[in-house]
This record gives structure tokens, sequence and C-alpha cells, in this order.
């Protein structure tokens, strides 16, 4: 009797919990077309309230900035003077607009995961962040080469000052740093932590509301009211890691963008 | 063979794209928002921004220029102040001077009036004794002549002889001085 709260809450009795896996980030297909489900409309949704926001907040600029234009202007010259100008120099016009919706659109993303009638961020289905981290790739190896033409190649492969004796080791290495991991990594940083971070929300909530309301146990009980309201403490701390994963996603593009236009390497 | 090809493929579970149109999606919209940034919204703001330096550049432009009028304005009138002081100063100076002036000429006026005066009023007493004289010489003479005729009893009507006695009696008279008895 004692050892039974520990117990996987498979054995535990009832036998009606079903713990969240990774079969909660799959929906039903929407409309009767296959592909589209409730992300696809949800990433819809974020794209409008993007171009919509901006646009909206860009209409009604005034030199002399109102309450509300003071908010949009903070978050624009937070990517424009703390990510593109930090990281491209005076490049960075160029590529504004890229990471000034890069960042809008994961943030409205990531804070669906924590908003009402979402509550699912879009990120945590790696799709999407491999289109974005694609993108990224395709700027960046773009920008390289628009720059310095096919010498980019070299640049980016075989650093200066390597003895040609280990070119064999680095050329491949660069090239898999450069080419491969990047992209992987920037689309796999962002869908992890999503995806974790969801799963770890959907633990919370659902296998608390199931202590919650398990029968003749008051220990289960009092635990599933605890989770429920650490669940909420999860769901702040979600809202920051969304705010940190967009910005990361941001710099390391804007990085990568600045690593292939540079002149050294 | 199809099989075997299953076989060795590894399951890469939730890291595989559940749909292509997640990837697909997740391109057009990027590209969506990021023409849509770079058409509105990201000139909109560096717009805002030029503008906003400029006015505050312009602003700064304008405070210094009216500083600088205001400062031209003060040395104006301080220099303007300081040569009303100096012309106030010196018509001050003017007036006490011309006061000096006037003062001395109508000192000297009356001076060289009251000394006219003095000396028309001497030639008008002149005048007057001159007259007295001459008068009283005519009646004198008369007054003489009755007297010496009732003392002499004898008539001076001769008048040859009686003026003959008046000149003798004025010359005598003239000869001895104007004395005390006479002014």
């Amino acid at each position: 009797m004692l050892t039974l709260p520990f117990l996987p809450m498979e054995t535990g009795g009832e036998g009606g919990y079903k713990p969240p896996s990774v079969e909660d980030f799959y929906f039903p297909t929407l409309f009767g077309i296959d592909q589209v489900d409730r992300t696809t409309v949800q990433a819809i949704i974020a794209a409008l309230l993007v171009i919509v926001l901006w646009v909206w907040a860009a209409r009604r600029l005034k030199t002399v900035p109102t309450k509300g234009q003071f908010f949009s202007e903070f978050i624009y010259e937070f990517i424009r003077n703390g990510v593109a100008r930090d990281a491209l120099g005076h490049d960075y016009r160029k590529y504004l607009p890229w990471l000034l919706g890069l960042f809008s659109f994961i943030l409205v993303n990531n804070w669906f995961g924590e908003f009402f009638y979402f509550m699912f961020p879009t990120f945590s289905r790696v799709g999407y962040a491999y289109g974005l981290a694609l993108l990224t790739w395709v700027i960046y190896i773009g920008a390289g080469f628009k720059k310095h033409g096919i010498r980019y190649l070299k640049m980016s492969l075989l650093p200066e000052g390597v003895p040609w004796y280990l070119w064999w080791l680095i050329i491949p290495l660069e090239f898999l740093s450069n080419f491969i991991t990047r992209p992987i990594t920037l689309a796999l940083r962002l869908f992890a932590n999503l995806f974790a971070g969801h799963l770890v929300v959907t633990v919370f909530v659902i296998g608390g509301g199931y202590l919650l309301t398990v029968d003749n146990n008051w220990f289960y009980n009092v635990a599933g009211g605890v989770s429920l309201i650490f669940s909420i403490a999860i769901l702040f701390l979600e809202l920051f890691i969304g705010a940190l994963q967009a910005y990361i996603f941001t710099v390391l593009s804007a990085q990568y963008v600045s690593s292939s236009i540079s002149d050294h390497h | 063979m199809v099989t075997t090809m299953v076989a060795f493929e590894i399951n890469l579970g939730p890291l595989a794209p559940h749909y292509l149109s997640e990837i697909i999606m997740g391109i057009v919209l990027m590209v969506l928002i990021i023409v849509v940034l770079a058409k509105a919204v990201v000139p909109a703001f560096e717009k805002m921004y030029a503008e906003r330096a400029d006015a505050i550049q312009g602003g700064m432009e304008r405070a210094e220029k009216a500083q600088a009028e205001a400062e031209q304005a003060l040395q104006e009138y301080r220099s303007q102040l300081a040569e009303a002081r100096e012309e106030a100063a010196k018509i001050r100076e003017d007036a006490k001077n011309q006061g000096a002036q006037i003062l001395a000429e109508m000192r000297e006026r009356a001076a060289k009036e009251s000394e006219r005066m003095v000396e028309s009023a001497r030639a008008q007493i002149e005048a007057e004794r001159a007259q007295a004289s001459s008068q009283l010489r005519a009646e004198v003479g008369g007054l003489a002549t009755t007297l010496a005729g009732k003392i002499v009893g004898e008539s001076l009507t001769d008048d040859q002889r009686a003026r003959g006695t008046v000149e003798r009696f004025l010359a005598e008279l003239e000869s001895t001085p104007i004395g005390a008895g006479e002014r």
C-alpha cells in the first residue's frame, strides 16, 4: 500500500490514464484535405497576425511616438540595432525585413503554445522549423556567393593559415559545419525546445488533472492539485523560452549571413 | 528489394516532418512576411527614423540659432544702454556747463545794466543840475537886481547898467568854487 503512490501510472489501478506522448502532437486533417491540419491553420494565422500588426504599426508611425508606437518601435529597434546592425554592420538594411519577420513569426507561433484556443506551439512540429532553417540556409549561402562569387566556396571550406597537409581533414569538416549542421542544428534547437516544453506542460496538466480526479487517494489528489498549479509556472517559463528561441534563431541566422559576407574567414 | 529498403530506414520519430506541407508552409509564409515587411514596414520605420533624426537635428539647429540671435540682441541692448548712459552723462555735463555759462552771462549783463543805469542817472542828474543852474542864474539875476535896487534906492531900470551889474555879480559867483553848499 505504501509503495502504491510511486508506481507508474499504468499499473495504478483504474488504467484509464494515457500519458502524453508524440501522438499528442498530431491532429486529424482539416477540411478533408490531406496535409492540412490545425498547425497549418495556426501557421497561417500567425503569419497574417505578423503582417497585419506590422503593417498597422507602420501605417500609424509618428515622429513623436505614441504609447503603442513605443512598443512596436521597441521590438523593431531590438531586431534592427540589437541583432541586424550588431551582426551585419552597415549591410543590415537588406536583411532587416527577413530578420524582423523571422523573429516575429517564430515569437507569435511559440506563444501560441501558451494562448487559449491554440495551446500548441507551431514549431513543435519539426517541418516548420526545417522550412525556416532551409530559408536561412539559402539566404546565407546566397549572400556568400553574391558577395564573393565562387571564391566563397574556398573561403568557407578552407580557413586561412591551414597547412596543406591538413586540408584533407579540414575541408570535409568545414563543409559539414557550414553547409550541413548549421541549418539542421538551427531547426532542431527550435523544434526540440518547443516540443519538450509543450510535452512538459501537457504532462503537468493532463497528469495533474488525472491525479486530482482519482477516487479514494488523497495523496494523488494533492499531488495533482500541486502539479496543476505548477503547470502555470511552467507556462510562464514556456513564454520566456518561446521568446528566447525566437531570438536565438534570429541572432544565429544573422550571424551566419555575417560570416558568409565577411571578408576574412 | 523494397522490403529491405524499409528495414534499413531509420525511424526519425518526431524529427521527421509529419507532412511535407509543413516545410512548404514554413517557407511560403516566411517569404510572404519578408515581402510585406520589405515593401511596407521597414521603409516606413526607416523613413520615420530619418524624419525624427531630421526633426531633432533641425530643432537643435533652430535652438542654436535662436540662442545666437538672443545673445546678439542682448549685446545690442547692452551697447545701446551704454551709449544712452554716456549720452545722458554728456547731456548732463553740457547742461551744467551751459547753466554756468548762462549764469555768468546773466551776471555780466546785470552788472552792465546796473552800471548803465547808474551812468544814465548820473547824466540825468548832471543835466538837471545844469538846467537848474541856468534857471537859477536867470532868477537869481532878477532877484538880486531887485534887491540891490531896493537897497541902493537907485533904480536899476537902466538896462545897460543893470546887465553890467548882474554880469559882474555872476562872474564873481561863478569864480567862487561850487562847494559843499551847492551839492
